[in-house]
């Protein structure tokens, strides 16, 4: 029994190192995926304080929104455009009549309106495109299909999906542009600094309103990436909003402030869960894939409660 | 309290009396709820001058400074800014029309540079929108570097050039009141107000922020309206004062004659009865 927790899946991997690739790379193909979804939480709470429980359903939503334009005959390029429109305008709605009414109110009553806005949304969504799932244009987007096999060792294969390729590519480039973007300019500056203080961030005549618009715009292209990346490689359904629970555990490692954190937890919980369910999930009877981002979470809060890269708050008394 | 420099012994660059009215509130009331914070009060302010606004805790003094930069609506009367009446004004238009503030309780961004946290008292004077920001090399940077310059020109004449890239948080409260001004005058307003800019400072720093406040009036002819508890700072420093009790005012005038002021004497040191 110890043989089998402690050496031997030590000992799988050193005699089968093209399989530890492969498995290395799934790890880090849905870490960056669960990165992404992460990334559109913390760009709200890190705004508004809000743990915004429509991630998930902003994810379906804008995959939903694209497959539809183009299944009624609208061509892919344009779907996009036309999607990302469709985004700015539910940001703005959502900041008209859910945030702005609710200024000042304690988080959790602006939890409770994110999980009706989630409510909301499902059945909207289901309204206009039907509950069954549906496949993502991802050929039509110009998205790459197909795989390359890598020769590795003597007579090793380590195959890496394109689309997987693609994702990574697309969520890098989305992290540095967010990021060079919060910190270079002067909206950036003014969203952390409504994420600061409310009070002195009007009294220097930020509009609460316009950023948290702009928040929830740019939390809305990330969901629409997550949608079209998840989406190309399930489908797009109303499924898939459970995924976004998986953000959770990354929340807590990264932290629910941090941009890196969201990233770096991504990659932990994503490498942690392919690996463990490969070499240890057996002892168990297998599929400890679903719970196992919990697990690694839980025992990371008794250490660092905050995250790895989370705000340490220190309260005087 | 004569460390301090008192106000006629600077060369008098600016004319410290200019009869125009910068900004004249009339008969305001404001209650929340059942209790009243403020009943009936009227007073002005005047282009270029400082205007204390004193009184006993509880007497109302912040509720004033927070209906006139909008962060309050009073339920009744009225304000006229700059010759136009206003009704309900937010917080970001009175920020927009050159009314600055810094508040009781340091209202910084505790997370940003003393840099960044002045930087962002220059958002309104900022205008590449969020297309030009979201390329941010190009014109959006030019305006940037632009911007920067003025923020170093403030940071050179508050004498904070060492603590530019320290996150505020970590800095000393005195410091943070002097970088919570600097954010306020990056804004470059015609009104500035100071809410307690010297609360649970010591003598020396009490000094600094006196040389500030005067400089601030002289050299930019900023219009300036504090609140303020320590007495000598008052009235060393402001040309008039509106004394608050209960939510009305009690007294206004030049320091001397608020100081002779029975209503005053009383509402400091009690009455008996």
């Amino acid at each position: 029994m110890l043989y089998d927790i402690f050496i031997d899946p030590f000992v799988q991997m050193y005699q089968m190192p093209d399989f530890f690739l492969q498995v290395l790379w799934e790890g880090f193909v849905a870490g960056i995926l669960y990165a992404l979804i992460a990334l559109g939480f913390v760009l709200i709470f890190k705004a508004s304080g809000v743990f915004n429980f429509a991630q998930g359903i902003m994810v379906v939503f804008a995959g939903l929104t694209l497959v539809g334009l183009h299944e009624n005959g609208v061509p892919a390029y344009l779907a996009l455009i036309l999607t990302i429109g469709v985004m700015g305008i539910l940001a703005y709605s959502i900041e008209r009549v859910v945030m702005r009414p609710l200024v000042n109110q304690p988080d959790i009553i602006l939890l409770m309106a994110t999980i009706g806005l989630t409510y909301f949304l499902i059945g909207f969504g289901e309204f206009i495109f039907g509950g069954e799932p549906k496949r993502m244009i991802a050929d039509e987007l110009g998205l790459p299909t197909g795989s390359t096999a890598f020769e590795f060792g003597e007579r090793g294969l380590v195959i890496l999906q394109h689309i997987d390729v693609a994702a990574a590519v697309i969520a890098i480039i989305m992290v540095a542009t967010l990021g060079v973007f919060f910190n270079k300019t002067r909206i950036g500056r003014a969203l952390r600094a409504v994420a600061d203080d409310h009070q002195a961030a009007l009294s220097v005549g930020i509009s609460l309103n316009q950023i948290w618009a702009i928040v929830w715009f740019a939390a809305g292209l990330v969901a629409l990436a997550t949608g079209i990346m998840w989406g190309a490689r399930s489908d797009v359904s109303f499924a898939l909003e459970i995924i976004a629970f998986k953000a959770l555990p990354v929340l807590i490692l990264g932290g629910f402030t941090s941009i890196p954190g969201a990233i770096i937890g991504g990659l932990i919980i994503g490498f942690g869960e392919k690996i463990g369910e490969l070499y240890w999930g057996g002892l168990v009877g297998g599929g400890i894939e679903s719970w196992l981002a919990y697990i690694i979470a839980l025992i990371f809060l008794l250490f660092r409660p905050q995250g790895l890269f989370g705000e340490k708050i220190i309260e005087r008394v | 309290m004569n460390a301090f420099v008192a106000k006629d012994e600077l060369p008098q660059s600016v004319p410290a009396t200019n009869s125009d009215v910068l900004l004249r509130v009339d008969n305001v009331s404001l209650a929340f709820g059942g209790v009243k914070a403020i009943t009936d009060i009227s007073f002005d302010i005047l282009k270029g001058e400082i205007r204390a606004i004193i009184g006993p805790n509880g007497a109302g003094k912040t509720s004033m400074l927070n209906v006139i930069n909008g962060f309050y609506h009073p339920q009744e009367g009225t304000i006229t800014w700059r010759g136009s009446v206003r009704s309900k004004m937010r917080p970001y238009e009175a920020a927009s029309q050159g009314i600055a503030r810094t508040f009781q309780n340091v209202a910084l961004f505790k997370g940003m540079t003393t840099l960044d946290n002045i930087m962002s008292g220059r958002s309104l004077k900022m205008h590449r929108n969020f297309f030009w920001q979201l390329l941010w090399r190009g014109p959006a940077e030019r305006e940037e570097i632009e911007h920067r310059r003025k923020v170093e020109d403030i940071i050179d004449f508050l004498e904070i050039q060492a603590i530019r890239k320290t996150p505020v948080g970590r800095l000393p409260y005195g410091l943070q009141k002097r970088v919570e001004l600097g954010r306020a005058l990056a804004m470059e307003p015609e009104l500035l107000l100071l809410d307690e800019p010297m609360a649970g400072m010591n003598l020396e720093e009490k000094e600094d922020m006196s040389r500030f406040i005067l400089d601030v009036n002289q050299e930019f002819g900023t219009t300036i309206a504090l609140i303020e508890h320590d007495m000598g700072v008052v009235m060393d420093l402001s040309d008039r004062v509106v004394v608050l009790d209960y939510g009305r005012k009690i007294a206004d005038g030049s320091p001397e004659d608020v100081q002779k002021s029975q209503a005053v004497i009383d509402a400091y040191l009690g009455v008996s009865h």
